[in-house]
């Protein structure tokens, strides 16, 4: 089997559902899958649900890597809110574009790094250690801003959230590009495999010479710097910085876009492409509803619904019993060759 | 035995040609084991004997595959712990196991509690605690969380539970790990007592002198064969501990004789530990390791022979001592430290401790390398597969398929898997922990050869084995340990089975290490 096929295999699930997905909306929405080109920009409901699935894309990426170490990382709707607080703070005061990037991601890994303390140093469980950020996150935001709305007027910097190049909205640079760079970082690099070692068996790991800390510390970093990413992108968006609502429960999405490709809470094997791929489910079940005219207040439950229909078709029982009735029928065919051998 | 008259037709509990397997390796086979009531009878033997299945199966925790079981002559087939416990056997585990923010009177009669009006009765429940704790001596408060008691009141609470509860037959696993010298004096005097009722005991325990001191009868397994059921008092400490660590030779036995001392021979040893110890894990000891020296660890379990390894390799940090390299002196501080002074360390416990189990063949092979050669230079994958299907090859992994997680390896092949993993990284010095537990025999004549081919490359090897053929099979030099002490140090002519034996039971003419 060659690596293609085999990337195919991992992903068909996803991709599966994700085609099935924007089928049905396309059926209940006509005109769901146009692209139209206006004023030299892209439009249409794809290209929208690209562009809103880049925060959500962006924790998506390290929320994988965390997980894949057997950890969570709850905090990063707060990391959103604390990074766009200051990218929104340092704007106001007319800081030069590049500072206010560039802070502003020391900001997200710094609170990534915090979060490896409490895990990787201080044994703390990954899900108590984060919920101490998430917490005290929006706290914080709040007192950059001061309690308020914190809006700015730069064209520049808002462009990270509404702008196009070439006729693309740089939103889906941002998450595409920020993906690729850490799955070529974390793939061409030994950082995968040896994340993934540490995850499934953290001991033998480190009996093996693996440095456990050193991988907890960049994969919490990583997830930081993805919420930076994604807290400047919602705040160049809205032009403001809204410490109580941005990123208010992405994590969760994050989370469950993790889940949906196919990656186990367990930690260990993981795929960054599957967890988009399940980010991009998400946002178009999001999307469909919207567009579909269905009464928004059905939006929750008929999220939650497709997503129960996902998992439970990944979930370990159905595969039981779908590996029952592969392998009776290799089985078969097994029985079937040797009596050929035989004759 | 006092009632000796009573039990002469059928044994309190018997079982007969018990067997069970995990995944098609056989843990027990064929063993027989017979408690009469009104005794105490301790079951001994090293860690994968077969000791904890064949509990588990008298206790209802295991199924048998074959054989039979019989209680007063009837026969017996316990499902469950609950089952047994009707039956009238009862466990009480070294982790005891009860519930600690329950009161002592909750704990005694959970599951059970006396009733009035369909309410609990609390004062029934709390007199009837107290008239059976004072059996044993115990004069407690029962209102008391169990929390608030230490761990050998505990097992006092536990053992009067399970008495209370079957009655007949009492398990006891490692009931002395941690009590200290008058907890245990306590705990014995209750087994006594209990005995003249003529509740029968099982007792699993690793410390002889407390066999000798409360058993009336041992029964020996070994790799889940069983060597022999024998009167304690008829018993020399020598031939126990024979009879645990067996010496019937059945493998190459390197002829010592024929090679005289030949360990002077190969030159200035290169890697040195002087004094180096930690206190409660292993009283310091002095060992040189020469280049292409096997050097085994012998002693019962318990010992310290893991403890051994885990300070050679960084795992726990020596507080006393030294160690040198090439006269050079360096601090083995961790695992990664040990790596990088090229140690390896295949572990005794290969699930918890050896495999990845979700990764493939070729990844953990790879992993140790991988790890010294730090995140940022990554094994090419044509790298990897080559060093995948060469040690596959030269080990006999079975399957061949490097692509399989290594976890649906047998353990024969997982070990040389975890060999392999070592190998590649070409260490000076290999600390096998058990390398042959639980793997088929097939697998385990091709681990010893395969340590006899390294150490003739010039490698160094530490192979600590409760197996003494396979020590002095393969090693120039065994370091014998008692109670957590270096206690003899046999090389040459001395280095026989009887030898580590004598060594063992302190009788024989030892070297202080």
């Amino acid at each position: 089997m060659n690596w293609f096929t085999r990337r195919l295999r991992r992903l068909a699930p996803q991709l599966a559902a994700l085609a099935i997905i924007l089928g049905v909306i396309s059926l209940v929405a006509p005109g769901f899958l146009t692209v139209s080109v206006q004023n030299g920009r892209l439009y249409g409901s794809l290209i929208d649900i690209l562009v809103r699935a880049a925060p959500v894309a962006l924790l998506t990426v390290g929320m994988t890597l965390v997980i894949a170490t057997r950890g969570i990382d709850l905090s990063i709707g707060a990391v959103i809110a604390i990074c766009g607080a200051v990218a929104a703070t340092l704007i106001s005061e007319g800081y030069p574009l590049p500072v206010v990037i560039a802070v502003s991601l020391g900001v997200g890994i710094a609170c990534g790094l915090w979060n490896g303390v409490l895990v990787a140093v201080l044994d703390i469980q990954p899900i108590i250690a984060t919920l101490i950020l998430m917490v005290a996150g929006r706290g914080i935001a709040q007192l950059i801003t001061e309690g308020v709305i914190l809006t700015f007027n730069d064209d520049t910097f808002s462009a990270l959230g509404s702008g196009a190049l070439a006729g693309i909205p740089i939103p889906i640079y941002l998450w595409i590009g920020t993906a690729l760079a850490i799955g070529l970082l974390i793939r061409r690099t030994a950082l995968g495999f040896l994340i993934e070692a540490t995850g499934i068996n953290r001991r033998a790991a480190s009996l093996a010479g693996v440095r456990a800390r050193f991988l907890l510390f960049s994969a919490y970093a990583i997830s930081g710097l993805c919420a930076a990413i994604a807290g400047m992108i919602v705040t160049a968006d809205i032009r403001g910085a809204d410490a109580n609502n941005a990123g208010l429960w992405l994590e969760l999405d994050a989370i469950l876009a993790v889940v949906v490709g196919g990656t186990s809470l367990n930690g260990g094997r993981f795929s960054i492409t599957a967890s988009l791929i399940g980010a991009l489910i998400i946002q178009s079940i999001n999307t469909g509803i919207l567009v579909s005219g269905f009464p928004p207040e059905f939006n929750l439950i008929i999220k939650a619904g497709i997503i129960i229909v996902v998992l439970t078709l990944q979930s370990p029982a159905i595969v039981t019993v779908f590996g029952f009735i592969k392998a009776t029928r290799r089985g078969d065919k097994l029985n079937h060759g040797a009596k050929e051998a035989t004759r | 035995m006092r009632d000796e008259d009573m039990s002469v037709q059928h044994a309190l509990l018997e079982a007969r040609g018990i067997g069970k397997s995990f995944f098609g390796i056989p843990a027990l086979d064929e063993v027989d084991f017979t408690l009469q009531g009104g005794e105490i009878h301790a079951l001994l033997g090293e860690n994968g004997a077969g000791k904890s299945t064949l509990i588990k199966i008298l206790t209802g925790v295991y199924r048998r595959d074959r054989g039979t079981i019989y209680l007063h002559g009837n026969e017996v087939s316990p499902d469950s712990v609950a089952e047994a416990q009707t039956l009238g056997i009862g466990t009480v585990y070294q982790e005891v196991n009860l519930l600690e923010n329950l009161t002592v009177a909750e704990n005694l009669f959970l599951g059970r509690q006396p009733r009035r009006f369909g309410m609990i009765d609390r004062r029934t429940m709390r007199d009837r605690s107290k008239t059976l704790l004072q059996r044993y001596g115990l004069n407690i408060d029962v209102d008391a969380l169990l929390s608030s008691f230490s761990v050998a009141i505990r097992q006092l609470i536990a053992i009067a539970r399970a008495v209370d509860l079957s009655g007949k037959v009492l398990v006891l696993d490692e009931p002395t790990a941690s009590l200290d010298a008058h907890e245990v004096k306590g705990l014995f005097t209750v087994l006594r007592q209990l005995r003249e009722e003529g509740v029968g005991i099982v007792i699993i325990t690793h410390f002889l002198d407390q066999v000798y001191e409360i058993a009336d009868r041992v029964t020996v397994l070994r790799n889940g064969r069983l060597v022999g059921s024998r009167t304690i008092s008829e018993l020399p400490r020598l031939d126990l501990i024979s009879m645990m660590l067996g010496r019937e030779l059945q493998h190459i036995t390197r002829d010592h004789q024929a090679e005289p001392e030949t360990v002077d021979d190969r030159g200035a040893p290169s890697i040195q530990f002087q004094n180096y110890g930690k206190k409660g894990s292993v009283a310091p000891f002095d060992l040189d390791i020469r280049p292409g020296e096997v050097v085994g660890i012998a002693g019962l379990l318990g010992s310290g022979r893991s403890e051994t390894a885990f300070l050679l390799f960084g795992i726990d940090r020596a507080d006393s001592g030294t160690a040198t390299i090439d006269g050079e002196q360096v601090a083995i501080t961790s695992p990664e430290a040990a790596i990088a002074n090229r140690f390896g360390f295949c572990p005794e416990e290969r699930k918890t401790d050896g495999i990845v189990g979700d990764l493939s063949v070729a990844d953990n092979i790879a992993l140790a390398l991988q790890a010294q050669r730090g995140w940022m230079r990554l094994i090419s994958s044509s790298h990897k597969r080559e060093l995948a299907d060469s040690f596959i090859k030269s080990l006999d992994i079975r399957p061949a398929d490097r692509e399989r997680p290594i976890k649906f390896l047998s353990g024969g092949n997982q070990q040389k898997a975890i060999l392999a993993r070592w190998l590649v990284t070409e260490p000076r010095l290999l600390i096998l922990d058990e390398p042959t537990r639980g793997i088929d025999i097939g697998a385990h004549a091709e681990i010893l050869k395969m340590i006899e081919r390294l150490c003739s490359e010039g490698m160094s090897l530490v192979v600590i084995s409760s197996e003494l053929e396979e020590l002095t099979a393969v090693a120039h030099r065994v370091i014998v340990l008692s109670d957590r002490r270096h206690v003899a140090e046999l090389s040459g002519r001395q280095l026989t089975t009887d030898g580590i034996i004598r060594a063992i039971a302190g009788t024989g003419e030892t070297e202080a290490a």
